[in-house]
């Protein structure tokens, strides 16, 4: 197969006053071209550490050990510069709130042809005919003339699909996209990932969808990755893990979520107490003080990844035991 | 569910907001420094006219000007007037440094009670409390001083009252303008809501959370009032003679630059190192109370 | 209507005056909720669903009285709130409390959980000793499942669950008639917000508490709502009990916000027809003649744009504003 990105034993870990915080915490993954994974985790899971890191876009009290592979190409480690090069051309991401990324000052031209003049050096023209083209693949009507506005002058929709159109000028092959939709409300967020869903289907490349919602990865990722505590600790196909998930706390985060689609009975599944404080070092599995099947080797020792086959891996010591 | 989360944190005493100031400050070597030292000319000023070898207004005909000298137990040397400086350069001291904590002390009791009603209430109450801050800003305060001076005659007392008039109008928007941010905060409309008084409001939620900035702009507003003491001093609108205050000793010093140095540098020490230790704990308190700035 | 009902709201309009963008221009006004009506019966569960800029939260703010109203009346156990004193209101907010989206900016941070969970005992019920107060707090601690031994912490120490506990149990402490929830759990992770709901869900069993419960997440109004409203720019589209809702909404656009929730299920979520409203919500400053929806409406006539749909009742408790619903 052609791996896009090759993450292995990845860990983040951020200084702070308080102590230091463990944000990733030795995670294995890979992306593959033409495959949309999704990566699930409520906040503080590291799920958007894990690709800031990837990007080179850590915080700067913020160190990362271990390997993220492009192509090959070990990414840790690249100087800014280097890493710039990459960034928007070869990998590229959108983040949930498009008015922080995007400059209030400069037309949306302006800004979307810069990006071709600085990576693939085209000369205005061509640049401009470029950017209207993309904003036409990302379902903004009349491009040309909303070429000439403000971000301010489009809604919350119309600002998120500059944003990937920005993000697909350079013609990168790994699209992360960090909570896409997460700012919208949710007749538009159908909107944009109808349109994730089309670019699916005509990027070569790899996409990474980062969200909490379960939901957003079932309609649109072939694989899920779920993080928990900085862990990866489950991954497989997406109908096998919706179907049957074998980790206890992909088990609870599913039973939790109330459906618009039936009416369950009773109390809702709630998965109790606290994601733990990662300040403090985790001993064992991070998951076990919320956890009902918890065994005494689960406090002692940390799961690791366990290869289920089917292409399935999960990180608890009661399964497959 | 909860013991889950309370893993071994079993001493039950919170953690407040104030407490974490506190540490924050005592970790700030600058601020404790300047708080030592001002501690130190504080005590000094207090205590230090009654430990002088010689009285502040006993005048010695035969030492006019005189260099420091401690055989005779004139450390900082003499005036014109053959006075001893040292005894005067803390009482001076004493005068400028309860000046300038009394004038903050009016300013933080107007201002912060009237901001605070102003940025509550909003509306109508607001334009009208804010022009007359404005109308106040706009009277020249040395207008202001005069008319008093000439009106009640000079008057240390007075001296309070014109100083603490014009300072409270700085902390007074200081503080509307944390009400006003305050108002939106939705723990305030949580107290609305829950059927709280709003005077009740006033006093427990919003006072308490402007309190840091008061803090941090009352230790600013200290120095500004001596500086402004010394000011009026100079132009002969401060405190009379035989009392003095530290603006009084430097403008007097300084005209005697020339074969009387100590009786500027002295007292000009001791206001600047006072100066610098006020600024050093306000800016200490202001990384302290201020953690987002960190 | 029914005669437990414990609120009624008739009419409701809450605008808003803006300011001119220029000196001279032309004072502008939003309307940000525009003549919406429900009861609301002692137990009940009424959730508001809308997307951002629907007036939910004013909507509830102005039934609160904690914003004025231009028109339309609201009605507490047959008081007109409208028409009361400020003192005489103050006295009534001790049956109607709210609870907030962001659990942390809802408490003071100088202030202990213990002086939060009391302020509103301290208000209306002043004279209470030391020990009974403190038997209070602990008391109204425990009911939301927090250790009283945390009484003396500060809210900053909490994390977001648990201080959504926090704001519960300042709202629970006088055992009021009704709670106000806006976005209760919207800001909680998936895990917390199951159970926060499960509690919200707890108190009124055992209480008889009335809950308004806003909220954008439909999933989570279907699981904890006897009736929902549905608010499309400040005005009502559709009221119903919650099941004939979800299983057959009359009006496209309850239709297409229904469709629009992903299920976290790939096989459904996949197999499911897609029925995506196209464009933005329009400005409130200017909404379009006539229906508020029809720029979206994939079943728009010309009526639509002549004629604002009047409410009309839809079988048994429900109402629906569309010239087209029988179709």
């Amino acid at each position: 197969m052609n791996a896009i990105l090759e993450i292995e034993h990845l860990t983040t870990r951020f200084a702070t006053p308080d102590g230091e915080v463990h944000a990733v915490s030795d995670v294995d993954l890979r992306l593959d071209a033409g495959e949309t994974v999704g990566i699930v985790g409520e906040s503080g899971s590291g799920k958007s550490q894990l690709f800031l890191t990837v990007m080179g876009l850590l915080a700067g009290n913020g160190r990362a050990e271990g390997s993220a592979r492009y192509r090959g190409t070990e990414l840790l480690g690249l100087s800014r510069g280097e890493m710039r090069r990459y960034r928007g051309r070869h990998m590229a991401m959108i983040f949930q709130d498009p008015m922080t990324s995007l400059n209030p000052h400069l037309t949306v031209g302006r800004q979307l042809t810069e990006v071709l003049n600085l990576h693939k050096g085209m000369d205005a023209a061509a640049a401009r005919a470029a950017a209207i083209a993309m904003l036409e693949q990302v379902r903004i009507p009349d491009g040309a003339r909303r070429m000439a506005a403000y971000p301010h002058e489009f809604s919350g929709g119309m600002r998120q699909r500059i944003m990937i159109a920005m993000a697909l000028l350079g013609g990168p092959d790994l699209l992360i996209a960090d909570e896409p939709t997460t700012a919208l409300d949710v007749t538009v967020q159908a909107q944009i990932l109808e349109l994730l869903r089309e670019l699916k289907a005509s990027l070569n490349g790899a996409i990474v969808l980062i969200t909490h919602d379960l939901g957003v990865i079932a309609g649109l990722c072939d694989r899920v990755a779920v993080m928990y505590a900085g862990r990866l600790v489950e991954e497989g196909p997406v109908e096998a893990i919706f179907a049957a998930p074998k980790h206890p706390y992909t088990q609870g985060l599913l039973a939790a979520l109330p459906r618009v689609d039936a009416k369950q009975p009773g109390d809702l599944f709630a998965i109790p107490g606290q994601p733990p404080n990662l300040q403090r070092g985790i001993v064992g599995c991070a998951f076990a003080p919320r956890c009902h099947q918890v065994i005494d080797r689960c406090r002692a020792v940390r799961p690791l990844l366990a290869d289920l086959g089917c292409g399935r891996r999960v990180a608890c010591h009661r399964v497959g035991a | 569910m909860v013991d889950a989360v309370l893993d071994g944190i079993q001493p039950l005493a919170g953690r407040g907001l104030w407490a974490d100031a506190w540490r924050r400050l005592r970790a700030n070597r600058a601020a404790v420094i300047g708080a030592i030292v001002l501690g130190v000319i504080a005590l000094a000023a207090v205590a230090g006219p009654m430990l002088a070898p010689h009285p502040i207004d006993a005048i010695y005909w035969d030492r006019v000007t005189m260099a420091p000298d401690f055989a005779l137990g004139h450390y900082f040397g003499t005036d014109t007037n053959g006075r001893d400086l040292f005894a005067r350069t803390l009482y001076a001291g004493r005068i400028s440094l309860a000046l300038g904590l009394a004038a903050t002390l009016v300013s933080v009791a107007i201002g912060v009670v009237w901001g605070a009603v102003a940025g509550y209430f909003g509306g109508r109450v607001d334009a009208v409390m804010m022009r007359a801050v404005d109308v106040l800003y706009a009277l020249p305060f040395m207008f202001f001083v005069i008319l008093l001076m000439v009106y009640f005659g000079r008057n240390p007392l007075l001296l309070f009252v014109a100083l603490g008039a014009v300072s409270w109008l700085d902390m007074a928007r200081i503080v509307r303008g944390q009400t006003l941010s305050l108002r939106r905060k939705e723990f305030i409309e949580a107290a609305t809501a829950g059927g709280i008084r709003d005077a009740v409001i006033i006093r427990r939620h919003i006072v308490p959370n402007c309190l840091g900035p008061v803090i941090i702009y009352a230790t600013l507003t200290v120095p500004n009032v001596i500086l402004l003491e010394s000011f009026l001093s100079f132009l002969g609108l401060g405190v009379q003679e035989p009392m003095t205050s530290w603006g009084v000793l430097i403008s007097e010093g300084a005209r005697q630059l020339e074969g009387g140095q100590w009786l500027l540098v002295f007292p000009a020490g001791f206001l600047a190192t006072t100066l610098f230790c006020l600024n050093f704990i306000g800016d200490g308190l202001r990384d302290a109370l201020d953690p987002k700035d960190r | 209507m029914s005669a437990a009902s414990i609120l009624s709201v008739r009419d409701l309009q809450v605008s808003f005056d803006l300011r001119p963008a220029t000196l001279f221009g032309k004072r502008r006004r939003l309307v940000a909720v525009d003549g919406v009506g429900f009861d609301l019966a002692a137990g009940e569960t009424l959730g508001i669903v809308g997307e951002s800029g629907c007036g939910k939260s004013t909507l509830a703010r102005a039934v609160l009285q904690l914003l004025p109203s231009s028109a339309g009346t609201v009605v507490w156990l047959g008081d007109d709130l409208g028409s009361l004193s400020p003192e005489e209101m103050r006295r009534r907010r001790r049956h109607m409390q709210l609870i907030f989206q962001d659990p942390l900016a809802a408490l003071d941070p100088r202030m202990t959980v213990g002086e939060i969970i009391a302020e509103p005992l301290d208000a209306f019920e002043p004279d209470l000793g030391p020990a009974v107060r403190g038997a209070r707090i602990a008391e109204s601690m425990d009911l939301v499942g927090l250790n009283p031994l945390m009484i003396n912490r500060y809210p900053h120490e909490f994390s977001g669950g648990q201080c959504q506990r926090i704001g519960i149990a300042r709202a629970m402490i006088l055992k009021p008639k009704l709670i106000v929830c806006d976005e209760p759990v919207s800001a909680l992770d998936a895990s917390i917000q199951a159970q926060i709901v499960n509690l919200l869900g707890r108190l009124q069993r055992e209480f008889g508490l009335a809950l308004i419960f806003i909220s954008h997440n439909l999933s989570v109004v279907r699981h904890i709502s006897q009736r929902i409203l549905v608010l499309y720019l400040g005005r009502l589209v559709e009221l119903a009990p919650a099941e004939d809702l979800f299983v057959a909404p009359r009006h496209p656009y309850t239709r297409a916000l229904i469709a629009a929730v992903p299920v976290p299920d790939p096989l459904i979520e996949r197999a499911k027809p897609r029925l995506v409203l196209g464009g933005d919500v329009p400005s409130p400053l200017d909404p379009p003649s006539g229906c508020a929806f029809r720029t979206r409406c994939p079943k728009a006539i010309t009526l639509c744009a002549e004629r604002r749909p009047e409410t009309t009742e839809a079988g048994p408790g429900r109402l629906v504003a569309c010239h087209r619903w029988r179709e």
